[in-house]
């Protein structure tokens, strides 16, 4: 327990400015959300609670917010809905937005965790480490996007949340968290590790469409697309290089346009430099879903 | 000009008076442990409960993830600034009225900071393992986040309470000398021969004593500053609208040098009476500790007002959505209590009148720390139910009981540990009252051989 081993640590520990930083090879994980495709149907929320096991916590919990959707599926109607002197019923339904970790390059809630529990990843994953988990919650009050969410009870032991009979339809590849620790959206990352086990004992890298996420798998209507960005022939890539998204900027050089740009892509709360890995298309239609 | 003390009392007297507190105060004193020991008794209900149960009990949910515990922590942080300020400060001012009232303020430091601490594992989801936060050496090779706030907390606080125990406990060697050579055999004779440390009154143990004493003060001063600095730091470094202001540094020491001095002046009051310290703790002293806090609330209502103007004329519109939230929203009522308690109730003190009226400065005293403990929760709440994202808008959330039952538990605990520490260690410094009667005697002295002179 030296000094040295201390700032050894720490180098490895320590991660830069996406910009300055050393680029990802051979894996970036990222996403595209097709905001015009999205139905709302939930799917993929009920898709992510089967394959990460997240506790179930019922209506009087819900009711508190103590809901635990790694991805939830977020209305939003028209701004003269409900208000005095506004309409009683909208025009179209409600615009849907699917939303869950944003996996940044530079993410806020990785400084402020005091015991180092949320790191980033060497394939770009904003990976949260259970045991080293003290339960400050600096993490969620730091993210933009309130995409993190907190084990407020010990639910594996709560009744109703799994009952005895439904305790092997947990995924045994995904930990069962207690009760204290932060819990978040990992990209399915049991997935990931195990397909890039599979390429790596195979000698190659993990081809496109070989692993998909829970909620890509589930969407009906395939308004999600995952990938790794390095390969420039995956379709996540393909897709934000047509958007012309970069990944490493704040302000997209499109956006800059005079007149603006007519391309639908962009990423929630980009200003505030999280460098977010989620890339979404701007809904277009018009009709009602 | 009124007299800080009597220059006329005997030293033995002052000896008498002060051991006497140890052993005989009044009826009141029993009332105040045994309400004290009920209220703690509430409280360790509540953490037992939320231990077993889960921090869910407390009714915090997803996007409000911090709720009392946070700002009752910042409030006992900043309860314990006072204390440096009288003890510290004004010993290298040299300001001589300190002398009677900084030995119960050093303890109050030395206490809030115990409180404070203990509302930082309160909050923890895993209590039990805490331990992660410290830099200790272990087999894994694993160290704490040296980037987060969090963790600069936990150093700065630990350090601000070692020091300021060090500083209460050289401060009081040559009293405990006295309790010492007063006592009859028994465990007090025994405790005070222990910690006097075999003090003798020698010029040697006096020339060391003024010299380790004013290192220490000097070493707590930056500390006090740095410890919430970096309070403030836990929000000031996050990115969150309401949160990410500059100015919250010395917006915060400012606004625990405020709620310490309204607690000393709470504090002076109730030991005055129930230790019958009204010769030592007079109402001159009184009246001069009520200006200093004047003074201070009004620096703390100027750096209220830099925030909100700064907020208002950026461009950071997320941050101002936040204020007006603040002032019209759901926590609109205790926003404006706020302003109210901490901003006009402190005019009352303006007033020649009311700055040594113990029954108005008790009120309020006490009106001033409930509203800084509401700017503690300002500071905490709104942000949540209004930051960046839509989606976390107009959540309501309000703190369970429990939550509640903990928070009224820290007073009881810190008033618990106050009151015993008050009843076991002289809350009066002897030997530096005794100074101050002659540095008084001496001046008048002075003062007629001048007049002498003139004629």
């Amino acid at each position: 327990m030296s000094v040295n081993n201390l700032l050894e640590n720490w180098a490895q520990f320590r991660h830069f400015h996406p910009v300055d930083d050393k680029p990802h090879d051979p894996y970036k994980w990222a996403m595209s959300i097709d905001l015009d495709a999205c139905s709302g149907c939930n799917a993929c929320s009920v898709a992510c609670y089967a394959e990460n096991n997240i506790p179930v916590v019922g209506k009087e919990k819900y009711a508190h917010g103590q809901a635990m959707h790694w991805i939830r599926i977020e209305h939003y109607w028209d701004e003269d809905i409900g208000v005095p002197g506004g309409r009683e019923f909208p025009e179209q339904g409600a615009q849907f937005l699917p939303m869950m970790c944003q996996q940044c390059e530079a993410a806020p809630c990785e400084t402020v965790c005091p015991v180092g529990a949320t790191n980033h990843t060497a394939d770009g994953l904003n990976s949260q480490i259970y045991n080293r988990c003290i339960g400050s919650r600096y993490c969620s009050a730091n993210c933009p996007y309130k995409v993190r969410y907190f084990n407020w009870y010990d639910y594996p032991t709560t009744d109703n949340v799994w009952p005895e009979t439904m305790t092997r339809q947990l995924n045994p590849d995904v930990t069962v968290r207690s009760k204290g620790v932060m819990e978040k959206c990992t990209f399915c990352v049991q997935r990931l590790n195990a397909a890039m086990s599979t390429a790596r004992s195979e000698g190659r890298k993990v081809h496109d469409g070989e692993v998909q996420t829970a909620c890509q798998q589930a969407c009906p209507t395939n308004a999600i697309s995952f990938g790794n960005l390095v390969d420039p022939e995956s379709r996540v890539a393909k897709q934000w290089a047509r958007q012309q998204v970069e990944l490493t900027k704040d302000k997209q050089t499109k956006d800059a346009e005079p007149g603006g740009s007519r391309l639908r892509g962009y990423r929630i709360l980009e200003e505030l430099r999280p460098y977010p890995s989620v890339m979404y298309l701007e809904r277009v239609r018009e009709s009602a879903v | 000009m009124e007299k800080d003390i009597r220059e006329n009392i005997a030293w033995a007297q002052i000896n008498k008076d002060v051991l006497r507190s140890l052993e005989a105060p009044r009826p009141l004193y029993w009332v105040i442990l045994l309400v004290a020991l009920a209220m703690v008794g509430v409280g360790v209900g509540c953490e037992i409960y939320q231990y077993q149960t889960g921090i869910g009990v407390a009714n915090m949910n997803n996007p409000h993830v911090w709720g009392l515990y946070i700002a009752t922590f910042i409030f006992w942080i900043g309860m314990s600034h006072s204390g440096t300020l009288l003890s510290a400060i004004l010993h290298l001012m040299h300001a001589d009225w300190r002398k009677p009232i900084y030995r119960f303020a050093e303890a109050m430091t030395t206490f809030s900071l115990m409180t404070a601490g203990l509302f930082v594992m309160i909050h923890l989801g895993r209590l039990w393992q805490f331990y992660y936060s410290l830099p200790y050496p272990n087999e894994r090779g694993l160290w704490p986040n040296f980037q987060s706030p969090l963790l600069w907390d936990a150093m700065a606080i630990f350090t601000y309470l070692s020091s300021s125990i060090i500083f209460l406990y050289v401060g009081m060697i040559p009293d405990l000398a006295i309790c010492r050579d007063n006592m009859h055999p028994g465990w007090r004779k025994k405790l005070y021969s222990l910690l006097a440390l075999g003090w003798e009154g020698t010029d040697r143990q006096w020339r060391n004593f003024r010299v380790t004493y004013l290192t220490v003060a000097c070493f707590l001063i930056p500390l006090a500053v740095s410890v919430h600095s970096i309070v403030a730091s836990d929000f000031a470094m996050s990115q969150q609208p309401g949160w990410h202001v500059t100015s919250f540094p010395p917006y915060f020491v400012a606004g625990a040098l405020y709620s310490g001095c309204a607690a000393i002046i709470s504090l002076f009051i109730i030991l005055r009476y129930v230790f019958k310290f009204e010769e030592y703790m007079t109402l001159s002293i009184l009246k001069k500790t009520s200006r200093l806090t004047f003074a201070i609330a009004m620096v703390w209502t100027y750096l209220n007002a830099v925030e909100f103007a700064s907020v208002w004329y950026s461009h950071d519109e997320a941050a101002k959505d936040v204020l007006i939230q603040k002032a019209t929203g759901t926590y609109a009522p205790f926003w404006w209590m706020m302003i109210f308690c901490g901003s006009v109730v402190p005019l009352m003190l303006a007033f020649k009148r009311f700055q040594a009226n113990i029954p108005v400065l008790f009120a309020v005293s006490l009106l001033l720390n409930l509203g800084m403990w509401l700017e503690r929760w300002m500071i905490v709440a709104p942000t949540f139910s209004h930051g960046y994202y839509p989606w976390a808008w107009d959540h309501d959330q309000w703190p369970s009981l429990v939550q509640w039952g903990i928070v009224f538990g820290s007073f009881g605990w810190f008033a618990l540990l106050f009151m015993v520490f008050c009843k076991v260690f002289p809350s009066v410094s002897m030997y530096e009252v005794k100074e101050m009667v002659y540095h008084r005697s001496l001046a008048l002295k002075n003062g007629e051989t001048a007049e002498e002179g003139v004629h």
